[in-house]
């Protein structure tokens, strides 16, 4: 995509370093570039820490510095609508959600564009480790970034033709070293904020609290069994547990148990050692492919099951209704429902889908 | 970003004759007032000469006239200091506001509430956002410290009956102080046929400098000041007075008058002419507050049903035309103005507010440019909403 000079860009900008970064480097090329926050929702009595009061007030010094127009802009009810409900709803129903997937669809996507709209821009730009490129044919593809420590792409691959033709990413091939030097080359005066956490609507303590709060049904306590079946002891409720989970969980053996399935049938959490060999075929739903296309026939990919796990080659048959069938080159411990499985072929993310263990 | 400005009720430019009115007193003539020396006894020339200006033109005394650093804290001083002086001589424990007070008023009553036990209740208002004159006597007790209503609502433009609420409060012998910040940039007072005992003035709202305001005081009225120190102002606010922007103060008040009636004559027709055009040209907006000569001249305030109304202010200034919602909102909170839902306004539409205010200097091609994008802004703040 090419841009004229002078276009104007929406940066959704959270007061940290790389969506400051990404306002400098547009306004350096010649766009016309406005600073939005977004404010969303958090946990009554806490901050949500994407737009904390010291992350506004240091947006506003980079927009100021910038000399940018800057908006604060209320996602606080789309926000809880699209991912915080989604989020209990998933604990309830035993899977481990992926908040940030809804967030970049529904409220940095969907929502910033209608405003960004609103305000005259047709393009929008994140920090984003990421990089959007058009092929020859004009379909626009999503690639990693050459950073593997930074690369969100796996969060990106929500995106539509439609939101990436309308999307710039500034920091496309930078690192997070050269953004945090870029930062001090523009004198930003964001260049050392430690990077941000995810989940970033529940406050200071962890998820578990937060659900407990909301929803005290969800902690239901249970038995929890070894992968022979043998009951070991007592878990406080499936919602408390993630696949792949060793802390806390107060059974010893002879080696240390991880998590390997929450079966919310039997209101049973099952547990196995280290070499417990997982499985290689699982199923998505809800998939998303960039292209805009829908493959008709199996092909070879790489695959990631969540954000820091590293690509496993496997085969994907695509299934009805934005499903598929993932059969990997090798078994996985820590496949987890309701976390995304995003493939790719060599740097080009292709889209993905949620993880389901069963087919549907 | 902006380069029409549209928002006077916020704030307004500083007059070249009171930027060149003030400048001596920042170099040349910078001394304290309270100096026994020649520096100090210019000073406090220029100081009483200002004291004096602002007096005349409200047909006071200069002994009547407290200068502070702005509007809301004389609404600060007129409340806490006369509830708490009548708490001492008579014993009272009731304060008498409004529901559409200002902040400055309004946290104030509450705080005055909340800490020191005073009781705060409110005269009803109308749709329009008029006290009713008719009733007040009904709510005036024993015990009431005094009266508190603004007389131009800064978010409604509406111009409350102060003469009439003046007279009944004198009959019941109740202190009746009014926030006239937004009233005295446009309209006369005067002290002398209006039975209002506290006024609150704000220089940056007629042309003046930010950072200095005043409050008349009719003689008789007693205080109990708030920032204890010095015995400047009387004793009844201490702190050295800050002479240049004083000087300011009083040439900007001085030009409302002089100018005042060349001011309403350009600024009526700009007015109506928006308030016309918004209610027949754009679908489902309704205008807010007083009517015609009920309301202030400059001021124009709308609610647009569905439209979320922080981001109209934002369609606005992207587009060049710098407006408010109503109040000031820079954080993105969604909540409806407490005013617009106290008149009765539901959420849809208390959402979708906007205020739009001239200048002496708004030109009428400035009007017409911004009422040629005005509807389409609209239209975009509610299509994003929806």
């Amino acid at each position: 995509m090419t841009l004229s000079k002078g276009t104007r860009i929406v940066v959704g900008m959270s007061g940290g370093v790389d969506s400051s970064v990404a306002a400098a480097l547009l306004q350096d090329q010649g766009y016309e570039v406005t600073g939005v926050m977004l404010r969303l929702w958090s946990d009554p009595g806490t901050l949500n820490r994407c737009c904390a009061p010291d992350a506004l007030v240091e947006a506003r010094r980079v927009a100021g510095q910038l000399e940018i127009p800057f908006y604060t802009m209320d996602a606080q009810d789309a926000f809880y609508q699209a991912v915080v409900q989604p989020f209990i709803n998933g604990y309830a129903k035993g899977i481990t959600p992926n908040p940030c997937l809804q967030c970049n669809r529904m409220i940095r996507w969907q929502f910033l564009l209608s405003r960004a709209q609103a305000l005259g821009a047709e393009i929008i730009a994140t920090g984003h480790y990421a990089k959007i490129q058009q092929s020859a044919d004009g379909v626009y593809q999503l690639l990693m970034n050459p950073d593997p420590e930074k690369d969100q792409s796996y969060f990106l691959h929500i995106l539509t033709q439609e939101n990436l033709s309308r999307t710039v990413f500034p920091l496309a091939d930078y690192s997070k070293k050269e953004v945090r030097q870029l930062a001090r080359d523009y004198s930003l005066p964001v260049a050392e904020r430690p990077d941000s956490q995810d989940l970033c609507f529940v406050g200071q303590g962890d998820y578990r609290n937060f659900l407990k709060q909301t929803d005290p049904s969800l902690f239901k306590p249970g038995p929890i069994r070894d992968t022979e079946g043998n009951i070991k002891g007592k878990h406080t409720g499936l919602a408390a547990y993630t696949i792949g989970q060793r802390k806390g969980l107060g059974i010893s053996g002879v080696e240390p148990y991880y998590v390997v399935e929450k079966d919310i049938q039997e209101n049973t959490l099952v547990i196995g050692y280290k070499n417990f060999p997982g499985r290689d075929v699982f199923f998505t739903e809800q998939n998303n492919w960039i292209s805009g296309t829908t493959p008709e026939t199996p092909f070879k990919a790489g695959v990631k099951i969540r954000y820091k796990s590293r690509v496993v080659p496997a085969t994907i048959t695509p299934l009805p209704d934005n499903q598929a069938k993932i059969n990997l080159s090798s078994r996985l411990p820590d496949i987890t429902p309701g976390q995304a499985a995003v493939f790719y072929q060599d740097q080009i993310c292709l889209g993905g889908g949620i993880i389901r263990l069963e087919e549907s | 970003m902006s380069t029409i400005y549209l928002d006077y009720a916020a704030t307004t430019p500083v007059d070249e004759r009171v930027v060149a009115a003030m400048q001596p007193y920042f170099l040349n003539t910078f001394g304290n007032p309270s100096s026994l020396h020649r520096f100090g006894q210019q000073a406090e020339f220029a100081l009483e000469e200002s004291r004096r200006i602002l007096a005349e033109n409200l047909g006071a005394s200069p002994l009547e006239i407290i200068f502070t650093s702005c509007g809301s804290e004389s609404d600060n001083l007129a409340l806490r200091g006369t509830a708490f002086a009548r708490r001492e001589k008579v014993g009272a424990n009731h304060i008498l506001i409004s529901p559409i007070e200002h902040p400055a008023i309004q946290a104030t009553a509450d705080q005055l509430a909340a800490v020191y036990g005073f009781e705060v209740s409110y005269l009803p208002v109308d749709q329009f956002g008029f006290v009713d004159v008719k009733t007040l006597k009904n709510y005036l007790r024993e015990d009431t410290a005094l009266v508190s209503v603004m007389a131009a609502n800064n978010e409604i433009g509406t111009l409350n009956p102060i003469h009439d609420i003046g007279e009944i409060c004198k009959e019941n012998d109740i202190p009746f102080h009014t926030d006239a910040v937004q009233y005295a940039a446009h309209l006369n007072i005067d002290v002398s046929k209006t039975q209002v005992d506290l006024i609150s003035l704000g220089a940056h709202k007629f042309y003046g400098p930010k950072g200095v305001g005043a409050l008349y005081v009719r003689t008789g009225t007693e205080l109990i000041p708030v920032l204890t120190g010095g015995s400047q102002e009387y004793g009844l606010r201490a702190a050295t007075e800050n002479v240049p922007l004083i000087v300011g103060m009083a040439k900007a008040f001085q030009l409302v008058r002089e100018e005042g009636q060349t001011r309403l004559d350009h600024l009526l027709p700009l007015r109506d002419k928006i308030i016309n055009f918004v209610l027949s040209e754009i679908p489902a907006s309704q205008l807010t507050g007083g009517q015609h000569q009920s309301r202030l001249p400059n001021h124009a305030s709308f609610v647009f049903e569905g439209a979320d109304g922080n981001l109209l202010v934002q369609v606005l200034d992207a587009a060049g035309f710098a407006c408010s919602s109503g109040s000031a909102c820079k954080t993105g909170d969604p909540k409806p103005s407490s005013v617009l839902t106290h008149l009765g306004f539901p959420p849809e539409w208390a959402l979708g507010s906007l205020r739009v205010t001239l200048g002496k200097d708004t030109s009428e091609k400035e009007i017409d440019q911004f009422l040629a994008i005005l509807p389409e802004s609209v239209q975009r703040a509610r299509k994003a909403n929806k």
